[in-house]
C-alpha cells in the first residue's frame, strides 16, 4: 500500500463484505502529542473472539478465491513501523472497530493520500450504506456524512461522474482548511 | 480566496445531472447500461485498482458512455490485478487482468466502443462443450 487511505479503502471493503450499513472513519492528527489515529467503526455481523484472534495472522483470510488475507496485517506492521499501535475490537452482531495509531512526525508514517476519492468511490459503489468520515486538525473537525449527501441528491445517482468529481473536491478543498502546514 | 464548496453548491450539480440524464438512464435499468466492475480487495488495491477506478470513471463519462463504474471483491486473479469485469448488455461479462490506464483506454476504445477483444482476457466464464 503506497498511502494511508488505501489502507481505508481495504478495511472499508471488509466491512461491507460484513454486511455492514453503517461505517465510520475518523481520522484524528494531533501534533501536541504527536499522534495519528485512524479509526474505522462498522456496524457489520462482527467476529468471534477465536476469529478475532486470527485475523492479523496473514494466512488467515474468510475468502474462499484464495489462501492469504493480507489487508490487516499490513495495516498492523505499517503502524507498528511508524511507532504507533495497532487494535482491533469486535463480537458477534456487535460490528467491529480497528484503530491504528501513528506517530504524526515519524518519517516511516506513510502520506493520507487521496482519502476523498476513497471514500466517495466506496460511497458511490455501495449508495445503500451510510458513510461517515471525520477528520480532526489542531485547526478543527471536518465532517462528511452521505445521508446527507443522498438527502439532498434524492434520486439522482451518487455514481454520476458530476457527482462524484464534486464530492472529491469538496471533500479536499475542506480538508485544506484545516490541514497542519507541514 | 475562492469560496468553499459546501452541500448546498451539490443541488446545483444535482440539477446539471438531471438535465443530462436521458430517458433511458432514467428508467432506472442498470442492465440496460455498460457495467465495469474494479476488483477492490487488498491485492487489487495494492496493485493500483483505485488509479483505475478513477480513470474509467472520468472516462467514459468523458466520452459520453453511459456505464456504471462499482467495486468489487477479490475475484482469486490475485495474479493478474488489476483486473476490471466488464459487461455490456446482452453479451457474456469479460475479465480483463493487468489493467493500466493505458490498457484501460483500450478496453474503452476497442472492446466497450467496437466490440474488438484485446489481449488480456482472463477465460473465466467459457462454456464447454458438455454444457452445451
Amino acid at each position: 500500500m503506497k498511502d494511508l487511505s488505501l489502507h481505508v479503502l481495504d478495511i472499508m471493503q471488509n466491512s461491507l463484505s460484513a454486511g455492514a450499513h453503517d461505517i465510520n472513519v475518523e481520522i484524528v492528527e494531533d501534533q501536541v502529542i504527536d499522534k495519528y489515529l485512524i479509526t474505522i467503526r462498522d456496524d457489520g455481523k462482527g467476529m468471534s473472539p477465536e476469529m478475532l484472534t486470527k485475523v492479523t495472522d496473514p494466512f488467515f483470510t474468510t475468502r474462499t478465491t484464495r489462501k492469504v488475507g493480507l489487508g490487516i496485517p499490513l495495516l498492523k506492521e505499517h503502524a507498528e513501523q511508524a511507532g504507533g499501535t495497532f487494535s482491533i475490537t469486535s463480537g458477534i452482531g456487535k460490528g467491529t472497530e480497528i484503530a491504528a495509531g501513528f506517530l504524526l512526525s515519524h518519517i516511516d508514517r506513510q502520506p493520507l493520500g487521496d482519502i476523498a476519492g476513497t471514500i466517495v468511490l466506496t460511497a458511490a459503489s455501495n449508495p445503500q450504506v451510510r458513510i461517515r468520515y471525520t477528520h480532526t486538525t489542531g485547526f478543527g473537525t471536518y465532517l462528511f456524512d452521505t445521508a446527507e449527501v443522498s438527502e439532498i441528491l434524492g434520486d439522482t445517482p451518487i455514481n454520476n461522474a458530476l457527482v462524484i468529481n464534486f464530492l472529491v473536491e469538496m471533500i479536499n478543498e475542506n480538508l485544506e482548511q484545516i490541514k497542519y502546514s507541514h | 480566496m475562492t469560496k468553499i464548496k459546501s452541500l448546498n453548491d451539490l443541488r446545483v450539480i444535482k440539477a446539471e445531472v438531471e438535465a443530462k440524464m436521458n430517458l433511458r438512464e432514467r428508467s432506472d435499468a442498470p442492465e440496460k447500461m455498460i457495467q465495469v466492475k474494479v476488483a477492490m480487495a487488498t491485492c487489487g488495491i495494492a496493485s493500483g485498482a483505485k488509479a483505475v477506478m478513477d480513470y474509467m470513471i472520468s472516462e467514459l463519462d468523458k466520452r459520453h458512455i453511459p456505464a456504471i463504474v462499482s467495486q468489487t471483491g477479490c475475484m482469486g486473479y490475485c495474479f493478474a490485478e488489476p483486473t476490471i469485469e466488464v459487461t455490456i448488455p446482452g453479451k457474456d461479462s469479460i475479465v480483463f487482468g493487468y489493467v493500466t490506464e493505458k490498457k484501460a483506454d483500450q478496453i474503452i476504445e476497442k472492446y466497450i466502443l467496437n466490440g474488438e477483444l484485446i489481449e488480456g482476457i482472463i477465460p473465466v466464464n467459457y462454456e464447454s462443450i458438455d454444457s452445451k
